[in-house]
């Protein structure tokens, strides 16, 4: 395994050998593993907190101080309810569906550079590596709906397969424009080139539509309202995961947070500087490690903030119309974009508060 | 028997049959519409109803006129207090019982009061139909004042039997002018806020504007009331067409719109909501005195002959038909429930739309199911 | 119109309307203003007169009555039938119509679907609960009661020991 990253502490990983090389790896996994599932826990129960806010209620606040375990709670509950599989379902596909939508956010989250120094995989293909794997997700869906046998979950799964696919599209312009700025794909280098203004700024009205842009597309490549037609709560009973109960449903509830996780995440690295502070204010500090992380999410927790607030206010557009927005209005917007961005890149007519101020 | 057939096109597709069954988030109840699509085109609904029918006309020829008002409250339960009033209202026409001005007040608010908490319900619904999901807690939150009114006057905050032949059950309670008063500045404050939150937004104006057209001849045809019928432009409010009660001698405007789509009826219905609160003002302060009961036998006999008696519930007009022979139960018992109707129209109006626009649709028909099933 | 005018104009042109009318039969004209307090007038036509009548009714440009909104299946012992509430929104008078017929394995009457579609629900519920057909309907089904159901119900001899109790 080749690491290639200017990154400390892999560096010190790739001299050793042997056993304590792959303890090492496991350890990792640990981690992340561990990050996954806190993750998920925290951000289930903001978003639910954030829903009873919006709407004028309290959430969740019996369990554990702020309601913190009540996450914990539900996972219990999932984990003792009773796992069937329907007598015609075909049974390799139904549990390929959720195996495939874990396994692809997963991968998703190994590349995000957290902090300088704690970034799993930092490969020079970084953002390109993203962009394909969260296209394999889709096939998870498409495999639970269809071995899911029922009518309802097919036509949740096809309007998924042509929503992502559709939308996968408008935020790669919007990634190429930022990639057009930084002049490299590797995600740890984007962020170092953010080092004297972050990108929404740099480009000024490029970069902000493609910011726009991003945030759209990156709801829509979730499923999150208001592009959840697929779930379509109240029009399919669940969209393709009806027919999954207890564990299954809780991957496929994960996954999507997760998702939501790596968007903002992408969102935050590409556009708002991702681990950076905002005029280098605490880079004099030690611990940058921490440092950067709480800059990281802060920024992250910002974005997820914005997505909830999109969900608990806007309703849901029908298919054709949600197909008329990306392929009519999102790709041309995009394109004219990229190419405005390319312009603006070669003619340097770039807003560069570092060189303005010396940072 | 329905069939399944192929069409002959370019691409070879076959048109499948949907269950849009009794558990749906979506049917308001238990309805079941077998939907017949292509693609994701309806081309051929029909409906199973009976789910929740519980031989109320049947029921009636058993029991005599002061017991069934308690029928009539599970009907529409979100208009209880109007179907009440209508077989009351019949029961006194027959008898040519006139009542006191206190009574007719008295039902008018309390049916204004039913009418907004209706729609309030129903604009929560709609809104967490099409995924707008925070109107739900919104209107319930308001519809609990409106409940809590109830409770104080009836006795209960659902159905409420309180209008019987000859008058109502028991009189006003001292606190409530105040709280009506209470309520209607809250209301005002608020339901510009719930306008905003969603006429202005450009996905709802996508999901609503042009969708589910009915035409003001076919609205006339297919037996269509309600706000359904006011949307496509047809003046159909009873209270104006054949005034009962206290309405007489309020001021307030029918709201009719122009356009036959989703929206025109979306609005109507927040129209409505305005004019009500138009109607509880004008009465509030001039509750006139006087008996809450007039004297009537204890055993109600009617004259032998039929009887047809129209109010405005909130989903259209509700006609109640009684046929009596003389003696102290009806013969027949007939209640023109505007849902059937509403429901016999949405059979024409839904073909040629996608599933999710027949949500949209259904959502703003307003159905109830108990009333459609009786 | 008001209620007499309405009585004189159709006596007056009826005659003019070609229908085809069966020896022994003719068009009753009951007006219950003087008996009861109710405030239509009520025609009883003939089964066979029904569908010209009721195109009559409507097409006839003084009369116009283009909405139909009530339809009861009535079962009055002996006989079953129907009664239909019309209303002219043009001209703004209402009047009811009745059928009767004597035939309880059998009825049938002729449909007004096509005439006012508020027509083809009813005729749905009145076939499920009375047990009376209507020629020309196309997917009379039963509607409230599940398609196995044995008899109907809201007949006057309908017997059911364990659904109605009788005190």
């Amino acid at each position: 395994m080749n690491l290639m990253t200017a990154n400390i502490f892999a560096q010190w990983l790739q001299g050793t050998h042997g056993w304590l090389y792959v303890l090492i790896l496991v350890l990792i996994v640990a981690i992340y593993l561990g990050f996954f599932a806190v993750a998920g826990l925290l951000l289930v129960l903001m978003e639910r907190r954030v829903a009873g806010f919006f709407q004028l209620r309290l959430g969740p606040n019996r369990v554990g101080p702020w309601g913190s375990l009540q996450t914990i709670a539900d996972a219990l509950k999932l984990v003792s309810k009773e796992i069937f599989i329907p007598k015609f379902a075909d049974k390799l596909l139904y549990k390929a569906g959720y195996y495939l939508v874990i396994i692809t956010a997963l991968i998703g989250i190994s590349l995000i550079p957290f902090a300088r120094e704690i970034q799993a995989f930092d490969i020079n293909v970084g953002i390109f590596f993203i962009s394909a794997v969260s296209s394999v997700g889709v096939l998870g869906i498409l495999f639970g709906a269809w071995g899911s046998r029922n009518k309802y979950s097919l036509i949740g799964a096809m309007r998924s397969g042509l929503q992502m696919v559709s939308y996968e599209l408008s935020a790669g312009f919007a990634v190429v424009t930022v990639v057009l700025m930084a002049g490299t794909l590797k995600l740890s280098s984007i962020v170092e080139a953010q080092h004297g203004t972050w990108f929404l700024f740099k480009g000024h009205i490029a970069s902000i539509v493609a910011f726009m842009i991003f945030m759209i597309a990156g709801t829509a490549e979730t499923n999150r309202v208001p592009f959840d037609l697929v779930e379509g709560e109240s029009e399919l009973g669940a969209g393709f995961h009806t027919e999954y109960s207890g564990m299954g449903f809780a991957y496929f509830f994960l996954a999507e947070f997760i998702n939501m996780f790596i968007i903002a995440a992408l969102t935050s690295t590409l556009f708002l500087g991702g681990w950076l502070a905002p005029f280098g204010i605490t880079d004099a500090l030690p611990a940058q490690w921490f440092w950067g992380l709480f800059w990281f999410m802060l920024k992250t927790m910002s974005v997820i903030f914005l997505m909830m607030w999109f969900r608990w206010t806007f309703p849901r557009l029908r298919i054709d119309q949600l197909l008329t927005l990306e392929w009519k209005y999102l790709l041309p917007i995009g394109l004219v974009n990229t190419v405005l961005m390319a312009l603006f890149v070669w003619k340097d007519w770039l807003f560069d508060i570092g060189k303005i101020f010396g940072l | 028997m329905i069939e399944e057939k192929v069409i002959q096109s370019d691409i070879q597709t076959q048109e499948y049959f949907l269950n849009m069954g009794p558990q749906h988030p979506a049917t308001h109840g238990v309805l079941r519409l077998i939907l017949k699509l292509d693609g994701e085109t309806v081309v051929g609904i029909e409906p199973d109803l009976g789910y929740i029918h519980r031989g109320i006309e049947k029921m009636c020829e058993y029991d005599t006129y002061r017991q069934i008002i308690h029928l009539t409250d599970r009907m529409d339960y979100l208009s209880s207090h109007i179907n009440n009033e209508a077989v009351a209202l019949a029961v006194e026409k027959a008898l040519e019982v006139e009542v006191s001005d206190r009574i007719k007040v008295i039902r008018t608010m309390m049916d204004e009061l039913t009418r907004i908490a209706s729609h309030l319900l129903w604009w929560g619904v709609m809104g967490m139909d099409i995924g707008a999901l925070t109107t739900f807690m919104y209107a319930f939150r308001d519809r609990e004042m409106i409940n809590e009114i109830m409770e104080q006057t009836t006795g209960a905050r659902l159905t409420m039997s309180y209008n019987i032949p000859g008058g109502v059950m028991f009189d006003l309670h001292p606190e409530f002018p105040e709280r009506v008063k209470n309520l209607i500045a809250h209301m005002r404050k608020v339901l510009p806020e719930y306008d905003r939150l969603l006429t202005g937004n450009i996905i709802f104006q996508k999901r609503m504007k042009g969708v589910g057209l009915l035409s003001k001849e076919d609205a006339l045809n297919f037996g269509a009331t309600g706000p359904v019928a006011r949307g496509s432009g047809l003046h159909s409010d009873i209270r104006k067409r054949f005034p009962y009660s206290a309405y007489d001698r309020v001021n307030f405007e029918e709201a009719v719109e122009e356009g036959g789509d989703n929206l025109a009826r979306y609005k109507v219905r927040m129209r409505e909501m305005y004019e009500s609160l138009n109607i509880l003002e004008q009465l509030v302060d001039n509750i006139p005195e006087g008996p809450y009961q007039m004297p009537m036998r204890n055993l109600i006999k009617l004259p032998k002959g039929e009887f047809y008696q129209r109010v405005e519930t909130a989903r259209g007009e509700l006609g109640v038909f009684i046929v009596s022979d003389g003696k102290k139960n009806p013969y027949r018992v007939k209640f023109r429930s505007p849902g059937l109707m509403n429901l016999n129209a949405l059979l024409k109006v839904g073909l040629g739309w996608k599933i999710a626009d027949l949500v949209a649709i259904m959502s703003t028909f307003d159905f109830v199911i108990p009333d459609i099933d009786r | 119109m008001t209620n007499d005018e309405l009585i004189n104009y159709i006596l007056a042109k009826k005659p003019d309307v070609e229908i085809d009318i069966p020896a022994g039969t003719e068009m009753q004209l009951i007006n219950i203003l003087e008996d009861n307090p109710s405030d239509f007038i009520d025609i009883e036509v003939h089964p066979d007169q029904l569908k010209p009548f009721m195109r009559f009714l409507k097409e006839d440009p003084e009369l116009a009555f283009d909405s139909l909104f009530n339809m009861t299946g009535m079962d009055w012992g002996k006989e079953l039938g129907v009664i239909y509430h019309l209303e002219s929104r043009k001209h703004g008078h209402e009047l009811t119509v009745r059928v009767k017929t004597g035939d309880r394995e059998n009825p049938v009457f002729d449909t007004v679907e096509d005439l006012w579609f508020a027509a083809h629900i009813h005729e749905c519920e009145i076939y499920d609960l009375f047990g009376i057909r209507f020629r020309g309907h196309d997917g009379l089904k039963r509607l409230f009661l599940t398609p196995g159901f044995k008899g109907y119900p809201l007949r006057k001899d309908y017997e059911d020991d364990y659904m109605i109790i009788r005190k």
